[in-house]
Protein backbone atom coordinates (compact mmCIF):
# COMPACT_ATOMS: atom_id res chain seq x y z
CA UNK A 1 0.00 0.00 0.00
CA UNK A 2 1.61 3.39 -0.84
CA UNK A 3 2.26 5.82 1.91
CA UNK A 4 -0.41 8.36 0.59
CA UNK A 5 -3.21 6.27 1.07
CA UNK A 6 -2.33 6.09 4.63
CA UNK A 7 -2.05 9.68 5.98
CA UNK A 8 -2.63 12.78 3.57
CA UNK A 9 0.46 14.13 2.69
CA UNK A 10 2.52 11.27 3.87
CA UNK A 11 4.77 12.11 1.04
CA UNK A 12 6.29 15.21 2.13
CA UNK A 13 8.74 12.10 4.18
CA UNK A 14 8.83 8.48 3.80
CA UNK A 15 6.28 6.21 5.57
CA UNK A 16 7.79 2.96 4.55
CA UNK A 17 5.26 0.13 4.88
CA UNK A 18 7.41 -2.71 6.46
CA UNK A 19 5.52 -5.79 5.31
CA UNK A 20 6.41 -7.14 8.71
CA UNK A 21 6.03 -4.23 11.29
CA UNK A 22 3.04 -1.90 8.94
CA UNK A 23 3.94 1.65 8.09
CA UNK A 24 6.86 2.62 10.06
CA UNK A 25 9.26 6.21 10.04
CA UNK A 26 11.92 6.68 7.60
CA UNK A 27 14.02 6.97 10.85
CA UNK A 28 13.68 3.89 12.08
CA UNK A 29 15.39 2.44 8.62
CA UNK A 30 18.51 2.15 7.04
CA UNK A 31 19.02 2.49 3.18
CA UNK A 32 20.69 -0.09 1.32
CA UNK A 33 20.37 1.25 -1.93
CA UNK A 34 18.85 0.24 -5.14
CA UNK A 35 18.54 -3.30 -5.56
CA UNK A 36 21.02 -3.97 -8.19
CA UNK A 37 21.88 -7.31 -9.93
CA UNK A 38 25.63 -8.25 -8.75
CA UNK A 39 27.79 -9.97 -11.63
CA UNK A 40 29.92 -13.04 -10.71
CA UNK A 41 32.82 -12.31 -8.94
CA UNK A 42 34.97 -13.33 -11.73
CA UNK A 43 32.98 -11.33 -14.27
CA UNK A 44 34.91 -8.84 -16.31
CA UNK A 45 35.18 -5.47 -14.95
CA UNK A 46 33.29 -3.82 -17.78
CA UNK A 47 30.18 -5.81 -16.37
CA UNK A 48 31.21 -4.67 -12.86
CA UNK A 49 31.31 -1.33 -14.27
CA UNK A 50 27.73 -1.47 -15.53
CA UNK A 51 26.25 -2.62 -12.36
CA UNK A 52 27.95 -0.65 -9.70
CA UNK A 53 28.03 2.51 -11.73
CA UNK A 54 25.75 2.71 -14.70
CA UNK A 55 22.94 0.44 -14.23
CA UNK A 56 20.12 2.41 -11.68
CA UNK A 57 21.01 5.67 -12.56
CA UNK A 58 18.38 6.75 -14.93
CA UNK A 59 14.79 5.25 -13.17
CA UNK A 60 12.75 7.48 -11.54
CA UNK A 61 11.16 4.26 -9.70
CA UNK A 62 13.68 2.53 -8.26
CA UNK A 63 13.47 -1.34 -6.18
CA UNK A 64 15.69 -0.75 -3.57
CA UNK A 65 16.84 -2.50 0.16
CA UNK A 66 16.06 -1.06 3.51
CA UNK A 67 17.13 -2.50 6.87
CA UNK A 68 14.65 -1.70 9.44
CA UNK A 69 17.29 -1.46 12.55
CA UNK A 70 14.41 -0.49 14.80
CA UNK A 71 11.77 -2.95 13.50
CA UNK A 72 12.04 -6.24 13.12
CA UNK A 73 15.62 -5.93 12.02
CA UNK A 74 15.10 -7.79 8.67
CA UNK A 75 15.88 -6.25 5.13
CA UNK A 76 13.16 -5.67 3.04
CA UNK A 77 12.52 -4.40 -0.21
CA UNK A 78 10.51 -1.56 -1.28
CA UNK A 79 9.41 -0.10 -5.24
CA UNK A 80 9.73 3.90 -4.53
CA UNK A 81 9.07 6.69 -6.60
CA UNK A 82 12.08 9.29 -6.86
CA UNK A 83 9.92 12.36 -7.19
CA UNK A 84 6.96 11.64 -5.14
CA UNK A 85 8.41 9.28 -2.78
CA UNK A 86 5.42 7.17 -3.41
CA UNK A 87 6.00 3.09 -2.04
CA UNK A 88 4.94 0.42 -4.32
CA UNK A 89 5.36 -3.41 -3.58
CA UNK A 90 7.00 -3.71 -0.42
CA UNK A 91 8.28 -7.53 0.40
CA UNK A 92 10.64 -9.33 2.42
CA UNK A 93 14.43 -9.14 0.90
CA UNK A 94 14.68 -12.96 1.58
CA UNK A 95 17.76 -14.50 0.43
CA UNK A 96 18.67 -11.48 -2.22
CA UNK A 97 19.99 -9.25 0.41
CA UNK A 98 23.85 -10.36 1.97
CA UNK A 99 23.88 -8.50 4.43
CA UNK B 1 30.52 50.59 -15.45
CA UNK B 2 33.27 50.74 -13.18
CA UNK B 3 32.09 50.40 -9.40
CA UNK B 4 33.31 52.54 -6.97
CA UNK B 5 32.91 55.18 -3.96
CA UNK B 6 32.42 58.02 -6.31
CA UNK B 7 29.83 55.78 -8.59
CA UNK B 8 27.88 55.08 -5.43
CA UNK B 9 27.83 58.52 -4.68
CA UNK B 10 26.94 59.84 -7.75
CA UNK B 11 23.97 57.34 -8.02
CA UNK B 12 22.71 58.16 -4.65
CA UNK B 13 22.64 61.88 -5.71
CA UNK B 14 20.33 60.52 -9.02
CA UNK B 15 18.33 58.79 -6.64
CA UNK B 16 19.59 55.70 -7.14
CA UNK B 17 17.57 55.47 -10.30
CA UNK B 18 19.86 55.41 -13.05
CA UNK B 19 21.74 51.76 -12.50
CA UNK B 20 22.66 49.67 -15.58
CA UNK B 21 21.63 46.38 -15.60
CA UNK B 22 24.76 44.29 -14.32
CA UNK B 23 24.20 41.79 -17.48
CA UNK B 24 23.26 43.07 -20.44
CA UNK B 25 20.62 41.85 -22.58
CA UNK B 26 22.44 39.92 -25.41
CA UNK B 27 21.28 39.80 -29.11
CA UNK B 28 21.45 36.04 -29.84
CA UNK B 29 23.47 34.75 -32.64
CA UNK B 30 23.58 31.61 -34.69
CA UNK B 31 26.70 30.45 -34.01
CA UNK B 32 29.23 30.68 -31.44
CA UNK B 33 33.29 29.71 -30.73
CA UNK B 34 31.32 27.76 -27.40
CA UNK B 35 28.44 27.14 -25.83
CA UNK B 36 28.05 26.59 -21.85
CA UNK B 37 24.69 25.13 -20.84
CA UNK B 38 24.04 26.20 -16.79
CA UNK B 39 24.35 29.80 -15.67
CA UNK B 40 25.02 28.76 -12.22
CA UNK B 41 28.62 29.48 -10.43
CA UNK B 42 30.60 26.92 -12.33
CA UNK B 43 29.11 27.74 -15.86
CA UNK B 44 29.68 31.42 -15.49
CA UNK B 45 33.21 31.56 -14.17
CA UNK B 46 34.23 29.42 -16.79
CA UNK B 47 32.88 32.21 -19.25
CA UNK B 48 34.87 34.64 -17.27
CA UNK B 49 38.03 33.05 -17.25
CA UNK B 50 37.13 32.06 -21.09
CA UNK B 51 37.04 35.48 -21.76
CA UNK B 52 39.66 37.07 -19.28
CA UNK B 53 42.56 33.89 -19.58
CA UNK B 54 42.22 33.40 -23.34
CA UNK B 55 40.29 36.10 -25.22
CA UNK B 56 37.57 34.24 -26.05
CA UNK B 57 34.14 36.36 -25.52
CA UNK B 58 32.18 34.47 -28.70
CA UNK B 59 30.63 32.49 -26.06
CA UNK B 60 27.12 31.74 -25.23
CA UNK B 61 25.72 30.72 -21.36
CA UNK B 62 22.35 29.42 -21.47
CA UNK B 63 20.28 28.54 -18.25
CA UNK B 64 17.21 27.09 -17.99
CA UNK B 65 16.22 29.22 -15.09
CA UNK B 66 17.48 32.77 -13.59
CA UNK B 67 20.74 33.42 -12.12
CA UNK B 68 21.23 32.69 -8.84
CA UNK B 69 18.34 30.25 -8.76
CA UNK B 70 20.02 26.84 -8.58
CA UNK B 71 22.74 25.23 -6.37
CA UNK B 72 24.82 28.21 -6.51
CA UNK B 73 22.64 30.02 -4.22
CA UNK B 74 21.39 27.22 -2.43
CA UNK B 75 24.64 26.10 -0.66
CA UNK B 76 26.00 27.34 3.52
CA UNK B 77 28.54 29.69 1.39
CA UNK B 78 31.51 27.81 3.29
CA UNK B 79 35.26 28.12 1.60
CA UNK B 80 37.61 25.68 2.42
CA UNK B 81 40.28 22.53 1.30
CA UNK B 82 40.71 20.60 4.33
CA UNK B 83 40.38 17.62 2.04
CA UNK B 84 42.63 14.11 1.88
CA UNK B 85 43.62 13.34 -1.38
CA UNK B 86 45.49 15.41 -3.93
CA UNK B 87 42.96 15.74 -6.57
CA UNK B 88 40.29 17.23 -4.54
CA UNK B 89 42.65 19.51 -2.19
CA UNK B 90 44.53 20.36 -5.34
CA UNK B 91 41.76 22.48 -6.95
CA UNK B 92 39.67 23.62 -3.61
CA UNK B 93 43.01 24.76 -2.67
CA UNK B 94 43.60 26.81 -5.69
CA UNK B 95 39.93 27.95 -5.36
CA UNK B 96 40.92 29.50 -1.62
CA UNK B 97 43.72 31.81 -3.65
CA UNK B 98 41.63 32.73 -6.49
CA UNK B 99 38.45 33.68 -3.78
CA UNK B 100 41.12 36.21 -2.18
CA UNK B 101 41.75 38.36 -5.02
CA UNK B 102 38.17 37.88 -6.68
CA UNK B 103 36.34 40.93 -5.34
CA UNK B 104 38.93 42.95 -6.84
CA UNK B 105 39.38 41.39 -10.01
CA UNK B 106 35.29 41.13 -10.69
CA UNK B 107 35.14 44.64 -8.97
CA UNK B 108 32.34 43.17 -7.23
CA UNK B 109 31.72 43.00 -3.89
CA UNK B 110 31.67 38.98 -2.86
CA UNK B 111 31.57 39.21 0.61
CA UNK B 112 35.00 37.06 1.14
CA UNK B 113 35.70 36.41 4.47
CA UNK B 114 38.44 34.07 5.88
CA UNK B 115 37.26 33.78 9.20
CA UNK B 116 38.62 30.31 9.66
CA UNK B 117 37.30 27.17 9.53
CA UNK B 118 36.79 24.56 12.34
CA UNK B 119 36.27 20.35 12.18
CA UNK B 120 35.37 18.85 15.83
CA UNK B 121 36.37 15.77 16.11
CA UNK B 122 34.24 13.34 19.09
CA UNK B 123 36.74 11.09 19.08
CA UNK B 124 40.61 9.69 19.02
CA UNK B 125 39.91 8.09 16.50
CA UNK B 126 38.38 10.63 14.83
CA UNK B 127 41.38 13.26 15.67
CA UNK B 128 44.05 10.65 14.36
CA UNK B 129 42.44 10.72 11.35
CA UNK B 130 41.94 14.66 10.87
CA UNK B 131 45.97 14.04 11.72
CA UNK B 132 46.33 12.37 8.95
CA UNK B 133 44.62 14.59 6.99
CA UNK B 134 46.05 18.03 8.50
CA UNK B 135 49.75 16.27 7.50
CA UNK B 136 48.47 15.42 3.77
CA UNK B 137 47.75 19.42 3.41
CA UNK B 138 50.23 20.56 5.26
CA UNK B 139 52.90 18.02 3.00
CA UNK B 140 51.23 20.26 -0.12
CA UNK B 141 51.27 23.46 1.52
CA UNK B 142 48.32 24.59 3.28
CA UNK B 143 48.11 26.16 6.61
CA UNK B 144 46.49 23.88 9.20
CA UNK B 145 46.55 23.09 12.37
CA UNK B 146 45.50 20.67 14.94
CA UNK B 147 44.10 22.34 17.96
CA UNK B 148 43.50 20.96 21.70
CA UNK B 149 40.30 21.94 23.96
CA UNK B 150 41.93 25.38 25.22
CA UNK B 151 43.17 26.48 22.13
CA UNK B 152 39.79 25.74 20.53
CA UNK B 153 38.39 27.37 23.50
CA UNK B 154 40.36 30.39 22.81
CA UNK B 155 39.47 30.72 19.39
CA UNK B 156 35.91 30.00 19.67
CA UNK B 157 34.79 30.26 23.45
CA UNK B 158 31.26 29.51 21.69
CA UNK B 159 31.42 26.44 21.41
CA UNK B 160 30.36 24.29 24.10
CA UNK B 161 33.74 21.74 25.42
CA UNK B 162 32.21 20.42 28.84
CA UNK B 163 34.04 17.14 29.14
CA UNK B 164 31.02 15.90 31.18
CA UNK B 165 29.31 15.97 27.50
CA UNK B 166 27.30 13.12 25.95
CA UNK B 167 30.11 13.34 23.22
CA UNK B 168 32.80 15.42 24.23
CA UNK B 169 35.08 17.44 21.60
CA UNK B 170 38.41 15.80 21.51
CA UNK B 171 39.93 18.19 19.20
CA UNK B 172 40.00 20.22 15.47
CA UNK B 173 41.56 20.56 12.41
CA UNK B 174 42.10 24.57 11.58
CA UNK B 175 41.99 26.07 8.21
CA UNK B 176 42.75 29.54 9.00
CA UNK B 177 42.15 30.75 4.72
CA UNK B 178 38.61 28.69 5.60
CA UNK B 179 35.68 31.12 5.39
CA UNK B 180 32.74 32.40 3.77
CA UNK B 181 32.09 34.27 0.45
CA UNK B 182 28.07 35.37 -0.54
CA UNK B 183 27.21 33.22 -3.02
CA UNK B 184 24.52 34.59 -5.17
CA UNK B 185 26.91 37.90 -5.40
CA UNK B 186 29.67 35.09 -6.71
CA UNK B 187 26.66 34.78 -9.41
CA UNK B 188 26.39 37.79 -10.06
CA UNK B 189 29.99 38.92 -10.09
CA UNK B 190 30.71 36.49 -12.34
CA UNK B 191 28.36 36.86 -14.61
CA UNK B 192 28.69 40.68 -14.92
CA UNK B 193 32.36 40.36 -15.81
CA UNK B 194 31.53 37.75 -18.69
CA UNK B 195 28.72 40.01 -20.20
CA UNK B 196 31.22 43.41 -19.78
CA UNK B 197 33.17 40.94 -22.34
CA UNK B 198 30.74 40.54 -24.69
CA UNK B 199 29.47 36.88 -23.31
CA UNK B 200 26.11 36.66 -24.23
CA UNK B 201 24.25 35.08 -21.12
CA UNK B 202 20.28 33.99 -22.30
CA UNK B 203 18.66 32.99 -18.89
CA UNK B 204 15.15 31.56 -19.04
CA UNK B 205 16.05 29.23 -21.90
CA UNK B 206 16.59 25.46 -21.63
CA UNK B 207 18.70 23.02 -24.26
CA UNK B 208 15.90 20.77 -25.38
CA UNK B 209 18.36 18.87 -27.96
CA UNK B 210 22.05 18.33 -28.60
CA UNK B 211 23.19 18.46 -32.98
CA UNK B 212 25.69 15.60 -33.14
CA UNK B 213 27.04 14.86 -36.16
CA UNK B 214 29.57 12.19 -37.08
CA UNK B 215 30.67 11.92 -32.98
CA UNK B 216 30.89 15.33 -33.25
CA UNK B 217 29.02 18.56 -31.53
CA UNK B 218 27.41 20.33 -34.01
CA UNK B 219 25.10 22.61 -31.47
CA UNK B 220 22.10 22.82 -29.60
CA UNK B 221 18.11 23.68 -30.24
CA UNK B 222 16.30 25.38 -27.57
CA UNK B 223 12.83 27.29 -27.56
CA UNK B 224 14.18 30.44 -29.12
CA UNK B 225 15.83 28.11 -31.57
CA UNK B 226 19.58 26.65 -32.44
CA UNK B 227 22.68 27.43 -32.03
CA UNK B 228 25.68 26.12 -33.90
CA UNK B 229 29.10 25.71 -32.11
CA UNK B 230 32.19 22.99 -31.95
CA UNK B 231 32.44 23.22 -28.17
CA UNK B 232 29.80 22.73 -25.80
CA UNK B 233 30.39 22.57 -22.17
CA UNK B 234 27.30 21.15 -20.48
CA UNK B 235 27.95 22.43 -16.28
CA UNK B 236 23.68 21.85 -14.99
CA UNK B 237 24.23 19.85 -12.09
CA UNK B 238 21.31 17.50 -11.91
CA UNK B 239 20.36 17.97 -15.69
CA UNK B 240 23.76 17.44 -16.88
CA UNK B 241 23.02 13.87 -16.91
CA UNK B 242 20.04 13.59 -18.58
CA UNK B 243 21.61 16.14 -21.06
CA UNK B 244 24.30 13.71 -21.68
CA UNK B 245 21.76 10.55 -22.07
CA UNK B 246 20.67 12.67 -25.32
CA UNK B 247 24.55 12.19 -26.60
CA UNK B 248 24.22 8.59 -26.01
CA UNK B 249 26.54 8.86 -22.91
CA UNK B 250 25.76 7.68 -19.60
CA UNK B 251 27.19 9.01 -16.51
CA UNK B 252 27.54 7.02 -12.99
CA UNK B 253 25.37 9.52 -11.25
CA UNK B 254 22.56 9.73 -8.57
CA UNK B 255 20.46 12.23 -7.36
CA UNK B 256 20.02 13.33 -3.07
CA UNK B 257 18.48 15.94 -1.10
CA UNK B 258 20.76 18.22 0.63
CA UNK B 259 19.09 20.66 3.55
CA UNK B 260 19.86 24.07 4.82
CA UNK B 261 18.98 26.34 7.36
CA UNK B 262 18.87 29.71 8.94
CA UNK B 263 17.54 31.11 12.26
CA UNK B 264 16.66 34.44 13.48
CA UNK B 265 19.40 37.20 12.97
CA UNK B 266 20.90 37.59 16.30
CA UNK B 267 24.05 40.16 17.68
CA UNK B 268 27.82 38.55 16.46
CA UNK B 269 28.53 35.12 18.35
CA UNK B 270 29.87 33.17 16.54
CA UNK B 271 33.05 34.60 14.48
CA UNK B 272 34.32 31.23 11.97
CA UNK B 273 32.62 27.93 10.60
CA UNK B 274 32.05 25.29 12.69
CA UNK B 275 31.71 21.79 11.76
CA UNK B 276 30.61 18.80 13.71
CA UNK B 277 32.21 16.10 11.52
CA UNK B 278 30.87 12.99 12.78
CA UNK B 279 27.64 12.93 10.50
CA UNK B 280 27.63 16.45 9.61
CA UNK B 281 26.39 19.32 10.83
CA UNK B 282 28.29 23.10 9.55
CA UNK B 283 27.10 26.47 11.05
CA UNK B 284 28.52 30.06 10.31
CA UNK B 285 26.79 33.35 10.82
CA UNK B 286 25.78 35.88 8.33
CA UNK B 287 26.90 39.51 8.37
CA UNK B 288 22.97 39.68 9.35
CA UNK B 289 23.17 37.86 12.23
CA UNK B 290 21.59 34.60 11.05
CA UNK B 291 22.73 31.31 11.95
CA UNK B 292 23.46 29.34 8.56
CA UNK B 293 23.46 25.94 9.03
CA UNK B 294 23.42 22.57 6.76
CA UNK B 295 23.35 18.92 7.40
CA UNK B 296 24.52 15.93 5.38
CA UNK B 297 22.70 14.47 2.20
CA UNK B 298 19.31 12.93 3.41
CA UNK B 299 20.97 9.36 2.90
CA UNK B 300 19.13 7.90 0.32
CA UNK B 301 18.16 8.43 -3.09
CA UNK B 302 15.74 11.24 -4.13
CA UNK B 303 14.58 13.70 -6.73
CA UNK B 304 11.82 15.35 -4.69
CA UNK B 305 13.84 18.61 -3.82
CA UNK B 306 12.09 18.20 -0.44
CA UNK B 307 13.58 17.80 3.01
CA UNK B 308 13.13 14.87 5.16
CA UNK B 309 12.16 15.43 8.98
CA UNK B 310 15.02 12.81 9.87
CA UNK B 311 17.60 14.76 8.47
CA UNK B 312 16.28 18.20 9.89
CA UNK B 313 16.07 16.82 13.59
CA UNK B 314 19.64 14.63 13.34
CA UNK B 315 21.28 18.54 12.09
CA UNK B 316 19.97 20.03 14.54
CA UNK B 317 20.73 17.39 17.47
CA UNK B 318 24.47 17.85 16.35
CA UNK B 319 24.28 21.91 16.29
CA UNK B 320 23.22 21.98 20.00
CA UNK B 321 25.57 19.46 21.32
CA UNK B 322 28.11 22.04 19.86
CA UNK B 323 26.05 25.23 20.90
CA UNK B 324 23.70 24.59 23.51
CA UNK B 325 22.44 28.22 23.33
CA UNK B 326 21.05 27.53 20.06
CA UNK B 327 17.82 26.16 21.48
CA UNK B 328 16.49 29.44 22.30
CA UNK B 329 16.65 30.50 18.45
CA UNK B 330 13.79 30.26 15.65
CA UNK B 331 14.31 28.91 12.73
CA UNK B 332 13.56 31.64 9.89
CA UNK B 333 13.50 29.40 6.78
CA UNK B 334 14.79 26.19 5.33
CA UNK B 335 15.29 25.04 2.17
CA UNK B 336 16.88 21.88 0.57
CA UNK B 337 18.30 21.10 -2.92
CA UNK B 338 18.99 18.59 -5.79
CA UNK B 339 22.98 17.26 -5.51
CA UNK B 340 23.81 15.40 -8.56
CA UNK B 341 26.63 12.69 -6.41
CA UNK B 342 28.18 10.42 -8.61
CA UNK B 343 29.39 6.88 -7.96
CA UNK B 344 32.23 8.08 -5.83
CA UNK B 345 31.13 11.27 -4.14
CA UNK B 346 33.78 13.39 -6.54
CA UNK B 347 32.70 15.60 -9.86
CA UNK B 348 33.00 14.58 -13.27
CA UNK B 349 35.25 17.36 -15.36
CA UNK B 350 36.52 16.74 -18.52
CA UNK B 351 36.21 15.14 -22.67
CA UNK B 352 34.04 12.68 -23.54
CA UNK B 353 33.55 10.64 -26.00
CA UNK B 354 31.76 13.00 -28.45
CA UNK B 355 34.08 15.51 -29.97
CA UNK B 356 33.84 18.78 -28.57
CA UNK B 357 31.16 17.63 -25.63
CA UNK B 358 32.81 18.70 -22.45
CA UNK B 359 31.14 17.73 -18.99
CA UNK B 360 30.85 19.57 -15.47
CA UNK B 361 28.94 17.83 -13.35
CA UNK B 362 28.92 15.65 -10.01
CA UNK B 363 29.68 18.10 -6.96
CA UNK B 364 27.08 17.03 -5.21
CA UNK B 365 27.32 19.29 -2.09
CA UNK B 366 31.32 20.33 -2.12
CA UNK B 367 31.14 22.42 -5.60
CA UNK B 368 30.74 26.04 -4.20
CA UNK B 369 33.87 25.93 -2.86
CA UNK B 370 35.92 25.11 -5.81
CA UNK B 371 33.77 27.53 -8.26
CA UNK B 372 36.56 30.00 -9.74
CA UNK B 373 39.47 27.35 -9.77
CA UNK B 374 36.93 24.55 -11.70
CA UNK B 375 35.90 27.80 -13.93
CA UNK B 376 39.58 28.99 -14.09
CA UNK B 377 40.46 24.96 -15.73
CA UNK B 378 37.31 24.72 -17.74
CA UNK B 379 38.28 27.71 -19.84
CA UNK B 380 41.35 26.22 -20.55
CA UNK B 381 39.80 23.11 -21.73
CA UNK B 382 37.58 24.60 -23.70
CA UNK B 383 40.56 26.97 -25.09
CA UNK B 384 43.18 24.51 -25.82
CA UNK B 385 41.00 21.46 -26.33
CA UNK B 386 43.72 19.56 -23.83
CA UNK B 387 42.43 18.21 -20.69
CA UNK B 388 44.30 20.28 -17.81
CA UNK B 389 46.77 18.01 -15.37
CA UNK B 390 44.44 19.43 -12.62
CA UNK B 391 41.15 18.06 -13.59
CA UNK B 392 42.99 14.87 -15.26
CA UNK B 393 41.96 12.71 -12.11
CA UNK B 394 37.91 13.79 -12.36
CA UNK B 395 37.43 12.52 -15.75
CA UNK B 396 34.64 10.53 -16.44
CA UNK B 397 36.97 7.24 -17.65
CA UNK B 398 37.84 6.86 -14.12
CA UNK B 399 35.08 4.74 -13.35
CA UNK B 400 35.49 1.73 -15.94
CA UNK B 401 39.48 1.61 -14.96
CA UNK B 402 38.24 1.52 -10.86
CA UNK B 403 40.61 5.09 -10.46
CA UNK B 404 38.03 6.34 -8.01
CA UNK B 405 38.44 9.40 -6.14
CA UNK B 406 36.85 7.85 -2.82
CA UNK B 407 37.60 10.73 -0.73
CA UNK B 408 35.44 9.54 2.59
CA UNK B 409 36.54 5.69 1.43
CA UNK B 410 33.01 4.31 1.53
CA UNK B 411 32.60 2.87 -1.92
CA UNK B 412 29.80 2.86 -4.79
CA UNK B 413 27.14 4.09 -2.41
CA UNK B 414 26.58 7.97 -3.20
CA UNK B 415 24.07 8.15 -0.86
CA UNK B 416 27.04 7.82 2.06
CA UNK B 417 29.38 10.55 0.67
Amino acid sequence: MPASALIPGAIDMLLIPCPNCGPRDESEFDYGGPAIALPALEALTSDWHQALHLSSTTDQRVDEHWYHGAGCECWIRIRRDLVTHEINDAATGGDEVDA
Amino acid sequence: MKYSATTLLSQALRGQRKWPAIIAPAQLKQHYDAIIVGAGGHGLASAHYLAENHGMSDVLVLDSGWIGGGNTARNTTIVRSDYLLQPSFALKNFALKLWAQLSQELNFNLMYSPRGYIDLAHSDGELEHFMLRANAMHLAGADVSILNRNEIAEREPAIDLDPQARFPVSGALFQPEGGVVRHDAVAWGFARSASAKGIHIQQNCAVTGLTIKANRVTGVSTPLGEFATEKLLICAAGATAPLAELAGIRLPMQMINVQAFVTEPVKPILDCVVNYNAGLSYISQSDKGELVLGGATDGYLSRARRGSFARIEDTLARALQMFPWLSQLRMLRHWSGSADIPMDGNAIVGATAVNGLFVNCGWGYAGFKATPAVGWHLAELLASGTVPETLRPFALERFAEGALIDDAGIGPYPWRH
